[in-house]
């Protein structure tokens, strides 16, 4: 069976806590995150107070809960500015790879030993859209180490795993903190927790609870049962809506590099570029990485780079109605046809690049798509680039516009 | 939403199905349906491969070539020649 990206949950990265509770156990080796000594637990010879990792310093702690594994830092449930600053910056790709809660235990309200546990991953927006919901609420949240990445990326990852479940689940005394044997974990978070292996492992009985966060409150509430509504994941024109500045900021680099050679050839005389070449392929990139994804169940076809490259096709004819069209286009015949072929090729492969945002598509699907449009894709733009070229070509020996 | 037809690798073993329900619990798309005391696949081309189904199946019922549906990902991989993954 083909594993997961990044080499299922046996590969899952581990770095090595630098929590200076403690110091690590005999397990120390196998299990140097965990602190506070989960293997002496018994004989209670690390009496330490630390908080296993769990972090005291962070802005949205807002006190500290006593428990007979130690101190566990309470977070509050009321975002503060700052917060939705972050979670709004990571919309636009700013920090987005390091925005990060330290992995451990923490608590909503004020928990006992009978109160729910939930699992969660420790990215900070990830950690931030399930307290947001808690007001009201006592309860546990165990925070697993999965780099920053949030609970489906991890689990499929295999970080947001089996592995790093049992070993959390150990590390923070779980079993001393509560008395019954129950974690509540997010329903995406399946992908790379084999429940029965944790109950096995840990004698934690492992429940999935629902896929959005807004609905903990009513899962908990209805004794732990999901509807199918709360388990279907969904892709909302919002939900879609939210993710489109990450492409565009993705886009962002390669752009600047094209109109920069765009400018040199402009600057040695080659190329022949204006305000019209320039908002013809900014419009490709917005109907690629914006319109279509927002669009997305609204335009015909399954595979994305078909949705893309439609409206994209769209595009190119309405700009080139701009230029001149059905009369000579300003810019020649020849650029013509080249945006005719370059700007349905950039918007195609934009949206295909959203298949990694979406919630629905398979590898073999993405496979298939790929092995079919990518070709079709690729071919299309070099014929583009090769048409501009031998448009400005024929210009620079003073040619007229063809 | 439905992505392309006839593409997914999910195969559901009825004589290990214990019928257990473990995979009608982690499906994010519904593929399965409760049948006669056990499951079958309902609608195959929901499936998007996550493999939240396979791993909780405690009886190996269930098997699917689990991989991320990403195409960034997957040209990352021609250039590296490591499995698929997502860098989110």
């Amino acid at each position: 069976m083909a594993k997961a990206c990044c080499g299922g949950s046996g590969a899952s990265v581990r770095r090595v806590k630098k929590s200076s509770c403690c110091g690590s156990s005999e397990k120390a080796s196998e299990q140097a995150q965990a602190c506070c000594g989960n293997k002496d637990s018994e004989t209670n010879q690390n009496a330490c107070a630390c908080a296993k990792g769990a972090s005291f310093d962070a802005e949205w702690v807002t006190g500290r809960i006593a428990t007979p594994a130690g101190d566990v830092p309470q977070a509050a449930t009321k975002l503060t500015f700052k917060d939705t600053l972050g979670s709004w910056k990571c919309r636009w790709s700013i920090n987005r790879m390091n925005y990060k809660v330290e992995p451990g235990i923490y608590a909503v309200g004020t928990p006992d030993a009978a109160s729910p546990v939930l699992v969660t991953a420790n990215y900070k927006m990830t950690f931030d859209r399930l307290r947001e919901q808690l007001g009201g609420l006592s309860l546990w949240i165990v925070v697993l180490d999965t780099n920053g990445i949030n609970v489906w990326c991890a689990a499929g990852k295999g970080t947001f795993g089996t592995e790093e479940l049992i070993k959390r689940i150990k590390a923070v005394r779980l079993a001393d903190i509560v008395s019954h044997r129950t974690i509540i974990l997010p329903q995406l978070g399946a992908v790379g927790v084999a429940a029965h292996e944790v109950t096995k492992e840990t004698g934690f009985r492992v429940i999935y609870g629902t896929i959005r966060a807004k609905d903990i409150k009513a899962f908990l509430a209805n004794g732990m049962k999901a509807t199918e509504e709360m388990r279907t994941v969904k892709f909302t024109f919002a939900d879609r809506i939210v993710l489109t500045p990450v492409e565009l900021v993705g886009t962002m680099k390669p752009m600047l590099i094209a109109f920069g050679v765009l400018f040199i050839l402009n600057a040695i005389g080659f190329g022949h570029y204006g305000w019209a070449d320039f908002y013809g392929i900014i419009g490709s990139v917005l109907i690629g990485a914006v319109v279509t994804p927002a669009l997305l169940p609204w335009v015909p076809g399954r595979a994305f780079s078909f949705k893309g490259a439609l409206l994209g096709l769209l595009w190119a004819a309405g700009f080139l109605l701009l230029n001149g069209l059905p009369a000579a286009p300003v810019f020649g015949w020849l650029k013509a046809a080249a945006y005719f072929l370059l700007l349905p090729a950039l918007s195609g492969f934009l949206t295909m690049n959203f298949t990694g945002s979406s919630t629905y598509t398979s590898l073999s699907g993405v496979d298939k798509e790929m092995e079919i449009a990518l070709p079709i894709m690729l071919f299309a733009a070099a014929g583009g680039v090769l048409l501009l070229l031998v448009s400005d070509f024929i210009r620079l020996f003073g040619g007229a516009l063809v | 939403m439905k992505y392309l037809k006839n593409v997914v690798t999910l195969r559901h073993d009825i004589e290990k199905c214990t019928g257990c329900g473990m995979c009608l619990e982690v499906c994010p798309h519904r593929v399965f349906i409760p049948s006669e005391g056990k499951v079958k696949i309902r609608d195959r081309d929901a499936c998007m491969e996550c493999g939240a189904c396979a791993r909780n199946c405690p009886f190996g019922a269930i098997e699917v070539d689990e991989g991320v549906g990403c195409a960034a990902a997957i040209i990352m991989s021609f250039f590296t020649g490591e499995e698929p993954s997502c860098g989110c």
